[in-house]
């Protein structure tokens, strides 16, 4: 496997069931036992009610683009040998809101609301990074 | 709205600088003082932002050699000075100082910082999930304009209508870091930076800084020239919502109204607005935001010279970030400028018989999460 030259996560106790689900290539997402909500990024109370009884949704991993943006210049680690690439939020079907790449797709095909789905990139023995690809 | 005037401003005038981010302060403070016929002796309450240098503002009071009763760093990013006045009112109301200095000095430029293409990590629990993606300043807002377009069919040539009227008013202001008219079709040809937004959709990079005082009303009967009434504020914060945020509505939804009703001012009684304009998508959704036309017609309102001198909302007469200065944070200029406007300080560029002018401030990142503060202000 090649250097990952990209920022790694930083994972910390309250986020580590969501990174063990990434290196499942489960992407999960936060449900609040006491109000419902679904919430991303996860943390360890509901933004909805702060109860802090949470639970972990596994993600069908599909979804649709909300927004995004072709980047042809980057002072990002890891980035700048990858021009252009693209930032995106992707909207799960679970209804949250996701910051991503887009990849494996022409640039100039995405669109706003084109379906998506998850895809893991194992970068080291303990990470994957989640990003999305047209479905 | 407490009663507290705007006695003295100054912007440093430099663009690029061998001063220190400490020096351009004490130079900018030491001017603003002398603006409104006030000493350092006088200052009781200082404000500043974190990392400008150090924690907040100790660094700051040490150099110059301030003591006083009451301080604030509060830093919320590029607004981060605007809502400095509304609490320096706020303040100065409750009799806690009577002569409040905000300073702000950065050496970007000098120290070739990228301000905008560069990584945008903070060292935050939220970094493991957002800065794998290779996140920038303009990324984070050309999110929200390529949404913006998609959902109300707004056009690059109508974004590049703020970056056109920005450049006309940099023209008439001999501090301005680029001078030379610009085109649509100039700012449209311009390298894409990262898409929709172009590099002229962009504000530029500089040195710089400056120093606001804001002064109790019987502190400001005495001093050289006419105060400026502070009418109304409010600041606000929009961020992820945990998932589930509509990115099409600023923080500017929540001040506009708070800001005009304290003011009892309505939007057609604005003779001219200072609007951060870190990028042209950031005027174009404030305006609408607050309420200067309906949310999706940002794109026709910012067209056909309006936003021009001369025009029904002339904006950012000195250009702006876009073109005059932005060295990291843009608020304490907005200020400034909007005081001089007021006074009738500002020459050729000057908004013919100015009695009212709202300044909107923008911190953060549209694309995640941001602090907005609004002040309306009226002549003496
Ligand atoms: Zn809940």
């Amino acid at each position: 496997m090649a250097e990952y030259a990209k920022p790694l996560p930083e994972i910390t106790a309250e986020s580590r069931p969501f990174w063990e689900g990434c290196k499942r290539h489960q992407f999960l997402v936060q449900r609040c036992r006491a109000c419902g909500a679904r919430q991303h990024y996860p943390r360890g109370i509901c933004a909805a009610c702060w109860s802090d009884d949470l639970e972990w949704l596994p993600s069908a991993g599909r979804g649709t683009v909300y927004a995004f943006t072709v980047t042809y210049r980057t002072q990002a680690r890891g980035f700048r040998d990858e021009l252009p690439y693209v930032l995106a939020y992707v909207e799960l079907e679970e209804g949250v809101q996701v910051l991503t790449n887009l990849v494996g797709g022409e640039p100039a095909t995405l669109r706003i609301g084109m379906p998506v789905r998850v895809t893991f990139e194992d970068v080291s023995a303990d990470v994957s990074i989640p990003r999305f690809t047209p479905a | 709205m407490p009663d507290a005037l705007i006695a003295g401003v100054h912007e440093f005038p430099e663009r690029k600088t061998a001063k220190s981010v400490l020096e351009i302060q004490a130079l900018s403070a030491r001017a603003a003082l002398a603006d409104a016929g006030l000493s350092p002796q006088d200052v009781d309450g200082y404000f500043t932002v974190a990392g400008n240098p150090g924690v907040g503002p100790l660094a700051t009071v040490d150099y110059l050699n301030l003591t006083p009763r009451y301080v604030d760093g509060t830093t919320i990013g590029g607004s981060s000075f605007v809502a400095h006045v509304n609490h320096a009112a706020a303040a100065i109301a409750e009799g806690r100082c009577r002569v409040a200095l905000i300073t702000y000095g950065s050496t970007s430029r000098s120290s070739g910082i990228a301000v905008g293409t560069r990584e945008r990590i903070a060292g935050e629990y939220v970094d493991q999930f957002e800065g794998l993606y290779g996140i920038s300043t303009v990324g984070l807002y050309a999110l929200v304009a390529g949404r913006h377009m998609h959902v109300y069919g707004t056009t690059s040539a109508q974004l590049a209508e703020v970056a056109v009227a920005c450049r006309r008013h940099a023209g008439l202001n001999p501090l301005a870091l680029y001078r030379e008219p610009i085109t649509v079709e100039d700012v449209l040809k311009s390298p894409m930076i990262s898409s929709p937004l172009h590099l002229l959709d962009c504000c530029v990079i500089t040195d710089g800084g400056g120093a606001v005082v804001v002064v109790h009303p019987d502190v400001a009967r005495d001093l050289r020239k006419p105060p400026v009434r502070i009418l109304g504020s409010a600041e606000a914060v929009a961020h992820a919502q945990a998932g589930h945020r509509d990115y099409l509505t600023t923080a500017a939804a929540q001040t506009g109204p708070r800001a005009l009703a304290e003011a009892s001012v309505s939007h057609d009684e604005i003779d001219m607005a200072m609007i951060y304009d870190s990028f042209t998508i950031t005027v174009l959704m404030t305006l609408e935001d607050l309420g200067f036309c309906k949310k999706g017609e940002g794109g026709a309102f910012v067209s056909g010279g309006r936003l021009g001198l001369g025009g029904e909302l002339p904006i950012n007469t000195d250009g702006g970030g876009l073109s005059s200065n932005h060295p990291g944070m843009r608020g304490i200029f907005l200020v400034v400028e909007a005081v001089k406007q007021l006074r009738g300080e500002c020459g050729e560029r000057q908004v013919k018989d100015c009695r009212t002018a709202l300044v909107h401030g923008t911190g953060g990142t549209l694309g995640t999460r941001h602090s907005g503060a609004t002040l309306v202000l009226g002549r003496a």
